[in-house]
């Protein structure tokens, strides 16, 4: 029964191509008129038409209650590809899925020609021919959805990345001006490319900065003294400044305490200390304007 | 099980351990440096750990009790080059470890060696913990 159907659905697809094919690209463009910017028309005939060979063959030899099988494959990637380039542009799960059911509409109106006289054989094939395009759309939502996943955590790295930057103040002075909440992922980013920095720069000064971290828990402060731990151990001393007065206060209501961590209210006040400690005076030379 | 060496350099003992230490490693060159820093009459002792990669909880707690024998004996210790994985790794073993000196490199290590010698002698007597 699936087989007689499946070459009977591929028959009709074989003889009417170009016809399903322009109904196909209209049904798309009606579905599509407000994304003409994403995508051109040429783009979408030469990608439409592409898929339609695909599909074509595929339907001839491949069950179609089982698209997981290898005469399915090559239509697959096909879709995966143009699914991922979708959500790399911009379009919606519904507009990419649509695609796929915009399908339906023309192949539905051959059918009903072809068997207007059976009307058993007119349902089963159209129910044959739902299951199918159902699963292949459902399969592009899920690759859409799946590259989407990808770019956010892509874009996650990168913010990750550029949210730590070490900084060299002076020789041997390092500093860390961390921005945005800190959790255990971040700290021990922070942590790693601190301790990294002082290693590779020989400094025996770090300043990390609290200025734009919004709240200090104890949990925070936790990771703060641990990463000064560590810098003390590799023999570098750290200072962490940038400590607003909510927080000074928040934190002593929490009982948060940085122990015998030197801690500064601004950077200007950290850097002081550290030159003081490496030894540098800074002289004004020029009087105030 | 080759024996890490350790150097008289002036009146300074330098141990430079090049390898990831076992625990007999560690037990012995503890032997070795007391019996060292009597012997020599060192004022203190600098311990490189640059090319060490991996640290455990007993070799952490080894570097511990090496310098708190060694302050008993009347010298200075200093750590030097603890790698930034190594420095975690201590950090989160919950080994505090604040008892012992550390620099970045030999170079800054002989130099806090230094002025913690001349400290302790124009006291006039040890004083291993700078507050």
């Amino acid at each position: 029964m699936t087989a007689n159907s499946s070459s009977r659905v591929a028959e009709i697809f074989t003889r009417y191509e170009q016809p399903i094919l322009e109904d196909w690209l209209r049904e798309q463009l009606a579905a599509l008129t407000a994304r003409q910017d994403l995508i051109s028309e040429a783009d979408l005939r030469r990608q439409s038409a592409d898929l339609l060979a695909l599909f074509i063959p595929a339907c001839r030899v491949g069950s179609f209650t089982d698209i997981t099988t290898p005469e399915w494959k090559s239509l697959l990637d096909f879709l995966a590809g143009a699914s991922r380039s979708r959500a790399l542009q911009g379009f919606s799960p519904s507009e990419t899925a649509t695609v796929v059911f915009s399908l339906k509409q023309p192949l539905f109106t051959r059918l009903r020609q072809e068997f207007s006289a059976n009307a058993e054989a007119l349902a089963d094939e159209l129910w044959n021919a739902t299951v199918l395009l159902d699963k292949l759309g459902l399969y592009t939502t899920e690759v859409f959805q799946k590259s989407r996943e990808e770019i956010i955590k892509r874009q996650q790295e990168e913010m990750l990345d550029l949210s730590t930057p070490v900084v060299k103040l002076w020789e041997g002075v390092l500093a860390v001006p961390l921005v945005g909440a800190l959790d255990s992922a971040r700290s021990r980013l922070v942590m790693e490319n601190i301790l990294q920095s002082i290693i590779s720069t020989g400094s025996s000064m770090a300043i990390i900065d609290i200025t734009g971290v919004p709240n200090v828990d104890t949990q925070v402060a936790q990771h703060l003294l641990n990463t000064v731990l560590a810098a003390k151990l590799m023999g570098a001393q750290c200072i962490i400044s940038g400590i607003r007065p909510e927080i000074a206060l928040a934190m002593v209501h929490l009982g948060v305490e940085f122990g015998d961590v030197v801690t500064k209210a601004t950077l200007a006040d950290a850097l002081a200390y550290a030159f003081l400690k490496i030894g540098i005076v800074v002289t004004i030379t020029a009087p105030h304007l | 099980m080759e024996q890490i060496p350790i150097h008289k350099v002036g009146e300074f003992l330098l141990v430079s351990v090049q390898v990831d230490m076992h625990d007999r490693q560690a037990l012995i060159l503890q032997n070795d440096l007391t019996t060292q820093v009597v012997k020599t009459r060192a004022k203190g002792v600098l311990i490189d750990i640059s090319t060490v990669d991996i640290v455990d909880s007993f070799i952490g707690r080894m570097l511990g009790n090496m310098a708190s024998i060694t302050r008993v004996l009347g010298a200075n210790v200093v750590v030097v080059g603890m790698q930034p994985a190594v420095a975690i790794t201590i950090v989160e073993l919950g080994l505090s470890l604040t008892n012992i000196h550390t620099a970045l490199n030999v170079d800054k290590g002989m130099a806090l060696l230094k002025t913690l010698v001349n400290k302790s002698t124009n006291e006039g007597r040890h004083e291993p913990f700078e507050k």
